[in-house]
């Protein structure tokens, strides 16, 4: 085409329309974006979220206070005290966890030689406060009570990659 | 009744801030009174029965000339206190200047009187049953053709002028060309070429033109 | 009660009447027109947009507005404090006053006067003073950059639009806007000035700092341009002077070429329906396409705008401009006032 005729081509404003055309079919297409409270994204197996400390089936704690995990986390967020029970095993007087810290990179899961410490399934633990977010043994044995039916199915979906 | 009172409040609105233009120290401020000087001069018009008038010159005054004028002393970078130097010793100049304009001003105005058959050899009487709009189109395309015309070219001249005075094509400087890009064709100015070990590739002739 | 009308007191009561009456229902428009943005934005780019609040997120503009009220207005040091505060309110007071004289049914406007479209013109052409006294009383590098150059824009796309109007007050014979609707009885503009009507529009988006022509806010380049130093309501009234500018070019492309409140098929059925009705679906059409265009296409560069204004719809609208003037001189169809 000669330029005149590039030129009077060009006031059609054919590239608009049909880029106009692709918006609009994209404007009655199904949304991509899912209705997030109330649906949600599966997650794997190996997701990594928030922490939990679990029990044996007969309720004792499985943490040995070996420190294993303490060792190997590399943003140093957690700290572990520990001193003999009355029983005489050895027992964690203190298990912290410092989400704030915390890079979820799943070592100290790695690590525990009882599946003591685990990552869960959990991701929706978001506080009002940073306080809220410096975990103790409580909260961290009250999260391994609340998901421990998906931290076992978890844990028997990635055995056999261990 | 409200007619008078609107003038007398608008008509001081535009006193005030036509002073303002002259006295306020911050330029910005000034043309911002300018403004509000033409909208109320805008609002007399109006009151005056001109709508069209009035209209036109809120348009052209307040919305082009103004903003143009706004556009330009926003970016002055004035120094007061330079402007100050020397006050004094041209004061006693200015202030004769001053004296010598005033004293033809008084002169004129003195001698001033309206001719006895001004009002009857008006060409229109103010208009009747059209609107003024129409009035004023009538006047401008019979008897005034011919001015209205040429204070049109005056315009256009001045604006070719202005165009002549302040345009230069920069040697250097890059210009688009939308059409020619658009019409480009990787064909046009992509080659692949295999470059031999440290000899570097040739470009071919015809795609030199292309490569800017 | 009629004769309680007639007098001064009765006009001045029947016209707050009148204007509250246009007012609210164009502020709850424009607090819709925010929400329906996000959501055509949204269903564009393939998301939801907001539809927590309320059922369907219908109550997201007031808790925005809310949100806004809350906040704390924030004005610079070295800021000039006066025009800082007045630049705001000259946008939105001139995007509402404007509404005065558009007529939403027959003889429906609270000012039916004789230069309505010149009024419309002057209102719109002085919209541009609240953006450059809000760029220049910030005292900022970023909200002066996007006064200066929003300024040059609107002057520069009001000289088309300009000869736009003039071409269809040729057609006219009026500068009344009820008769600018009433002589599109027969055919709409839109169809006979088609290539006036996409001028129209187009320049209608870079006299309301739209995209494609949103180079005064910038984001990518100049922050936020005029408003950068704007917080909570100061900001929430150019926010709203925007979108109610909007309305208006929609308001002002519905008389001038899509034929008002008249009915776009002239039998039985649908000339019953209130012509209000008629007049809010063209608005609202128009209002879908100026987001429409915002969610397709990317901001143009500033030579780019200054071209396509003084180069591409200053000599199109000039010689169109001829054109209609002469064939309507050789047809006979110049209207005679």
């Amino acid at each position: 085409m000669n330029r005149l005729g590039r030129m009077a081509w060009g006031l059609v404003l054919w590239e608009i329309l049909s880029g106009l055309a692709l918006t609009l079919r994209y404007f009655f297409s199904p949304k991509a974006t899912i209705n997030y409270p109330y649906e949600k994204n599966p997650t794997r197996a190996r997701f990594k979220g928030e922490h939990a400390l679990r029990r044996y089936p007969n309720g004792e704690e499985r943490c040995i206070a070996c420190k294993l995990c303490e060792a190997v986390c590399p943003a140093q967020a957690i700290t572990i005290e520990a001193e003999p029970r009355e029983d005489g095993s050895r027992r964690t007087t203190r298990y912290d966890i410092d989400m704030t810290k915390c890079i979820y990179c799943g070592l100290c899961e790695e690590a525990c030689p009882v599946d003591a410490i685990v990552e869960g399934p959990n991701f929706e633990f978001a506080t009002e406060t940073r306080e809220e977010l410096l975990y103790d043994k409580a909260k961290l044995l009250a999260n391994g009570d609340r998901w421990e039916p998906e931290l076992v199915k978890r844990l028997e979906l990635d055995a056999p990659y261990r | 009744m409200i007619a008078n009172i609107v003038f007398d409040i608008v008509a001081l609105i535009l006193l005030v801030s036509a002073v303002m233009v002259v006295t306020s120290r911050n330029p910005v401020h000034a043309v911002l009174f300018l403004i509000v000087a033409f909208l109320n001069a805008a609002v007399l018009f109006l009151l005056a029965g001109a709508e069209f008038l009035a209209f036109i010159l809120a348009i052209v005054y307040v919305g082009a000339v103004a903003v143009l004028f706004m556009f330009v002393v926003m970016m002055l970078d004035v120094d007061f206190s330079a402007l100050r130097q020397g006050f004094q010793r041209y004061a006693p100049i200015g202030a004769l200047v001053a004296l010598a304009l005033f004293g033809e001003l008084a002169l004129v105005f003195a001698a001033f009187q309206l001719s006895p058959g001004a009002a009857a050899s008006r060409l229109y009487p103010a208009p009747q049953h059209v609107t003024n709009t129409v009035a004023l189109g009538e006047l401008i395309y019979t008897h005034y053709l011919v001015l209205f015309q040429l204070s049109g070219i005056i315009l256009l001249v001045a604006m070719i002028g202005a165009i002549v005075l302040t345009h230069r094509e920069r040697k250097r400087a890059k210009r688009q060309d939308l059409l020619a890009q658009h019409a480009r064709t990787p064909a046009q100015t992509l080659s692949m070429v295999r470059a031999g070990l440290g000899q570097g590739a040739e470009i071919p002739d015809e795609k030199k033109e292309t490569i800017r | 009660m009629n004769a309680f009308f007639e007098t001064n007191i009765g006009i001045l009561i029947l016209t707050v009447l009148e204007s509250l009456a246009l007012i609210v229902p164009l502020l709850i428009g424009v607090a819709y027109l925010t929400y329906a943005e996000r959501r055509v934005m949204g269903a564009i780019q393939l998301r939801k947009g907001p539809n927590m609040v309320g059922p369907f997120g219908l109550m997201q503009p007031f808790a925005d507005a809310l949100k806004m009220l809350m906040k704390e207005t924030i004005i610079p040091t070295g800021a000039d404090r006066i025009l800082f505060v007045l630049a705001p309110m000259i946008t939105f007071g001139l995007a509402v006053v404007a509404w005065a004289v558009i007529p939403v049914n027959n003889h429906w406007a609270i000012a039916n006067i004789n230069v309505g479209i010149l009024y419309l013109f002057a209102v719109s052409s002085l919209g541009v003073y609240g953006i450059i006294i809000a760029g220049w009383a910030s005292n900022s590098k970023y909200a002066f950059f996007g006064a200066l150059r929003s300024a040059a824009q609107m002057v520069s796309y009001e000289v088309s639009m300009g000869f736009v109007i003039v071409t269809v007050l040729l057609c006219v014979g009026s500068l009344n806007l009820n008769d600018i609707v009433l002589a599109q009885r027969h055919i709409w503009f839109a169809i006979p000035l088609f290539p006036l009507f996409i001028i129209f529009f187009i320049s209608g988006l870079a006299e309301t700092n739209r995209a494609p022509f949103d180079l005064a806010e910038g984001e990518s380049e100049i922050v936020a341009g005029f408003f950068v130093e704007y917080s909570a309501m100061s900001f929430a009234l150019f926010f709203l002077g925007e979108y109610a500018n909007m309305i208006l070019i929609s308001a002002m492309t519905t008389t001038l070429f899509l034929g008002g409140w008249l009915s776009p098929i002239p039998f039985a059925p649908f000339t019953m329906v209130p012509g209000v009705l008629w007049f809010l679906l063209k608005v609202m059409i128009c209002l879908f396409v100026f987001i429409w265009v915002r969610a397709t296409l990317p901001r143009l560069r500033y030579d780019q705008l200054m071209a396509l204004g003084w180069k591409v719809f200053l000599p199109i609208t000039l010689v169109y401009l001829v054109l209609v003037a002469g064939v309507m001189e050789y047809c006979g169809w110049l209207p005679h006032a």
